[in-house]
């Protein structure tokens, strides 16, 4: 396949100025500097504090047959999950960027909005429907429907920029649909989906809670017996680093299998690719998505409707809902701004100055995925109240926890876009003589646009639920939607809980919908693509 | 992209950053008192502003959960924001009290409730108590189906019926308890019998919705769970009832709701009148008035219509202070893999 270009400027020219000296930017490599300085905090936090623990107290728990049932079940639950996330991700994503689907751009806000609804709707949601769900495969599946957009979303990003030139090279070439779509259209965009697959992957590895109500135990339990009934915030951090140890292995996996990513060569804007009309198979086509957006989005929010409709039997005092949605969208907003500004530094070094730092600083910010983000709040804790008190249990504090929780989603979002914007037009405007901030501005930008607005609507939707940081980090007095919603449910009053998780999955409606117009009006221009 | 999206992509982020750094500036306050509290909300937020409106004294109050709470308070050190901790129960109280971060609270304050229900230590004082019984579905077994002991839970008459919550704080007593009257070897056959006959779930909520609607027929839960299931189902909804355990019965607990004041407090004599407050008849009446079905411990106040008085209940045959941190309980159930 050597139609492709290398995604790594010929010679390193690009990094050189004029006058032939090599030249780092500085500008990057601070900022992602600053990105690992960030999430090293919390893990140096779980260093520390799992130092402190005796070897015979870790043996006492670690090293019993529980503990390798629960291991069991955790790496069951990602590899099945990941796989159907994939399969679920890319093939709702190709429906709706690639076919004549009616309808598209509302199937494509509301394939990504699952995402947006709490895990303890989705799950109490199921129970309710069915009391006597429990086990491997009713954990499976209710995870699947809530983490598929991980990899539908930065799939379908990637797919809108694929080069219909090549595909129609390789079919011209005598290559069969299917062969095109698996050897040319999937190879494109590979990066995007397996970024999708690892989020799934190491976020599965850290959840706890989703399937609790499925009767279903993962390793993540071992640890928050730790922290829930031991009090024991030592032997909690020492069973966390097992989860640091899988994830590294799985992150390495992930290394060798992405590749370099492949960039469009050739001259010119590429061409929109044509969209495949569905004839025949309209119907199953639409039936599938259909059912797809029944069991994630409806089945949730049709047990939010019943909880409205039966009513409000709360005594608790009203907090304005409005107040607590303007804080979730401000918190939210800031954090996918920096989250998504930290990225940008993260995944354009490791994908155009790809050496050793670039990429272990690029897998480091895949870690907080793979952390309970209980470990991630406490170790900001610790440090805060220790060297920035100033900063403990402010707003900004909060924004910083969660754009540190959910920095690898956006990681994910600007690698494949940058994997697939082509360093050629970087070096003709250099050539042209234009500034490299310029040419970033003028060209990396615009082209990796869509890719910063995918990284943007995750980091937006995952912070709008969060839920263990918000507890511990929120100024005192600040509500959220996540915290009245809790607030309400562990009092039972479901009734008055309802409109909070409803306004949750409103919320997350507008980034995916800014998307997905954003991304129409790109390619009803068939430019800048 | 041209420049008027780009235009229209900085406002985005700037106005989105601009709303958070208000937030910022909307929050705090130089309040005279903090409350951590893993207490019920409603209940806290009612005697919080009675509080305010009895002393002047103002009072910034965050929820959380209270074990969750714990590890921060343990995190944050000579540091805390706290000045007071409340909680549901009194495991995290004497996990703090160990590691040294508890102040005395005032004699005059403890002598307001029976010494039994506070801290022996004077660290923590004992505000209101829930009491444990079992929640049965009352179309899948008749009350005389029902055992009279805890212990019978693992009896082979219950295999596949039981529902139980072992992550839940509230079953660490029940496991102490049995420990500490029969000893650990009948308390591991037991956990290991109802291992067998049960059906794990994640919470207490949870056993006492699964047993309303038929999935499990029993389970050991606290009382007011099963007072706020029906609250929230009315009676149309409620397909289960509660049952006691004998007198002196190994199941036979009362678990405290407590409150202490933090060793690092500068606030000490607000947080020492926000204690004295809690027990005060006052506050006492609105615990028992209140929507968390809990039993006021101040003598000569009654609970909630409904509830049946704490003292006609039978006295259980340990005292809450007896139970501890709970530590050796949780040992027990990882070592048969409960946990």
């Amino acid at each position: 396949m050597s139609a492709y270009a290398p995604t790594r400027p010929l010679g390193e020219r690009w990094t050189r100025t004029w006058s032939g000296r090599r030249r780092w930017p500085l500008a990057s490599i601070a900022l992602a500097g600053l990105a690992a300085g960030l999430v090293l905090l919390p893990l140096v936090f779980l260093v520390v504090e799992a130092q402190q623990s005796g070897w015979s107290e870790l043996e006492r728990l670690l090293l019993r047959h529980k503990v390798a049932v629960l291991l069991w079940n955790s790496l069951r639950l990602a590899v099945a999950c990941t796989l159907l996330c994939a399969a679920l991700g890319v093939g709702a994503a190709w429906c709706v960027e690639r076919t004549k689907l009616p309808a598209r751009r509302l199937w494509a806000v509301a394939l990504v909005l699952p995402l947006g609804i709490p895990d303890f709707v989705v799950g109490f949601s199921w129970v309710s429907l069915d009391p006597g769900l429990h086990g491997y495969l009713a954990a499976v599946m209710i995870m699947t429907l809530s983490l598929y957009p991980l990899v539908f979303l930065p799939a379908r990003t990637a797919l809108a920029r694929v080069d219909a030139g090549v595909e129609e090279a390789a079919r011209s070439l005598g290559m069969g649909p299917w062969r095109t779509f698996w050897r040319v259209t999937l190879r494109q965009i590979r990066p995007a989906v397996l970024g999708g697959c690892l989020l799934v992957t190491l976020g599965l590895l850290a959840e706890y809670g989703a399937f609790e109500i499925v009767q279903y135990q993962t390793f993540t339990v071992a640890i928050f017996t730790e922290f829930k009934l031991g009090f024991d915030t030592v032997a909690a951090c020492a069973l966390s680093l097992v989860l640091v140890a899988i994830s590294v292995a799985v992150l390495s996996g992930e290394l060798i299998l992405s590749g370099r990513g492949a960039a469009r060569v050739g001259a010119g804007a590429p061409r929109a690719a044509a969209r495949v009309a569905l004839g025949r198979w309209s119907a199953p086509v639409l039936l599938a998505l259909g059912a797809l957006c029944a069991l994630a989005l409806g089945v949730p929010l049709g047990s939010l409707a019943y909880w409205i409709a039966r009513g409000n039997s709360s005594t608790l005092p009203s907090t304005s809902i409005l107040s607590a949605l303007g804080h979730t969208a401000a918190f939210s907003a800031a954090a996918a701004a920096i989250a998504t500004t930290l990225a940008v530094p993260v995944a354009s070094l490791a994908v155009r100055h790809r050496n050793r730092v670039t990429i272990v600083i690029e897998r480091l910010a895949f870690l907080p995925m793979a952390l309970p983000g209980l470990v991630i709040a406490l170790g900001l804790v610790s440090f805060s109240v220790r060297y920035a008190f100033a900063l403990y249990q402010s707003s900004l504090e909060l924004i910083v926890a969660y754009a540190i929780l959910f920095l690898p989603l956006a990681v994910v979002g600007v690698r494949s876009a940058m994997g697939q914007a082509s360093p050629r037009l970087e070096e003709v405007g250099r050539s042209l003589g234009s500034s490299p901030l310029s040419v970033w501005l003028r060209v990396t930008l615009p082209l990796i646009a869509p890719g910063l607005g995918a990284a943007f609507a995750l980091v937006f939707i995952s912070s709008s639920t969060e839920l263990t940081a918000t507890l511990l980090l929120r100024p005192t007095g600040v509500d959220t939607l996540a915290t009245q919603f809790w607030t309400y449910t562990s009092a039972f009053s479901y009734g008055a809980a309802a409109p909070y998780a409803a306004m949750m999955v409103a919320i997350s409606a507008v980034p995916a919908f800014l998307l997905s117009r954003r991304m129409s009006t790109l390619a009803r221009r068939g430019a800048p693509r | 992209m041209n420049g008027r999206t780009t235009t229209l992509l900085l406002t985005i982020l700037l106005s989105s950053a601009a709303l958070a750094l208000s937030a910022c500036g909307s929050s705090g306050g130089g309040a005279a008192l903090t409350v951590y509290s893993g207490q019920h909300e409603q209940t806290t937020a009612m005697l919080v502003a009675a509080f305010e409106r009895q002393t002047a004294i103002k009072v910034d109050l965050r929820s959380g959960d209270e074990a969750t709470l714990g590890n921060q308070i343990v995190q944050e050190g000579q540091n805390s924001p706290a000045d007071v901790f409340y909680t549901e129960n009194t495991p995290v109280l004497e996990a703090l009290r160990e590691k040294r971060l508890l102040a005395p609270v005032a004699p005059g304050t403890l002598a307001q409730v029976p010494a039994r229900y506070s801290s022996p230590q004077g660290r923590w004082l004992g505000v209101s108590a829930r009491v444990s019984a079992l929640v049965y579905n009352t179309g899948k077994l008749s009350a005389s189906q029902l055992p009279g002991s805890v212990l019978e839970l693992a009896d082979r008459r219950f295999a596949g019926k039981v529902g139980f919550a072992p992550s839940e704080t509230d079953f660490q007593p029940l496991v102490t308890s049995v420990v500490k009257l029969h000893g650990t070897a009948v308390a591991e056959r037991w956990l290991k019998g109802l291992q067998s006959n049960a059906t794990v779930y994640p919470d207490n909520e949870t056993v006492v919705n699964q047993v309303n609607n038929g999935e499990s027929a029993l389970g050991p839960i606290n009382s007011y769970y099963w007072y706020r299931l029906r609250a929230e189902n009315g009676s149309g909804g409620t397909h289960s009832a509660l049952h006691y355990y004998d007198a002196g019965d190994a199941g036979d607990l009362v678990d405290i709701s407590g409150a202490a004041v933090l060793g690092s407090s500068p606030h000490k004599s607000a947080a020492q009148e926000f204690l004295a407050f809690l027990v005060s008849r006052t506050a006492q009446e609105l615990i028992a008035h209140s929507h968390s079905y809990e039993y006021p411990l101040r003598p000569g106040v009654s609970p909630a219509a409904g509830l049946a008085p704490l003292a006609a209940l039978k006295p259980a045959a340990l005292s809450p202070t007896e139970l501890g941190d709970g530590s050796a309980a949780l040992a027990l159930e990882q070592k048969l893999g409960l946990l």
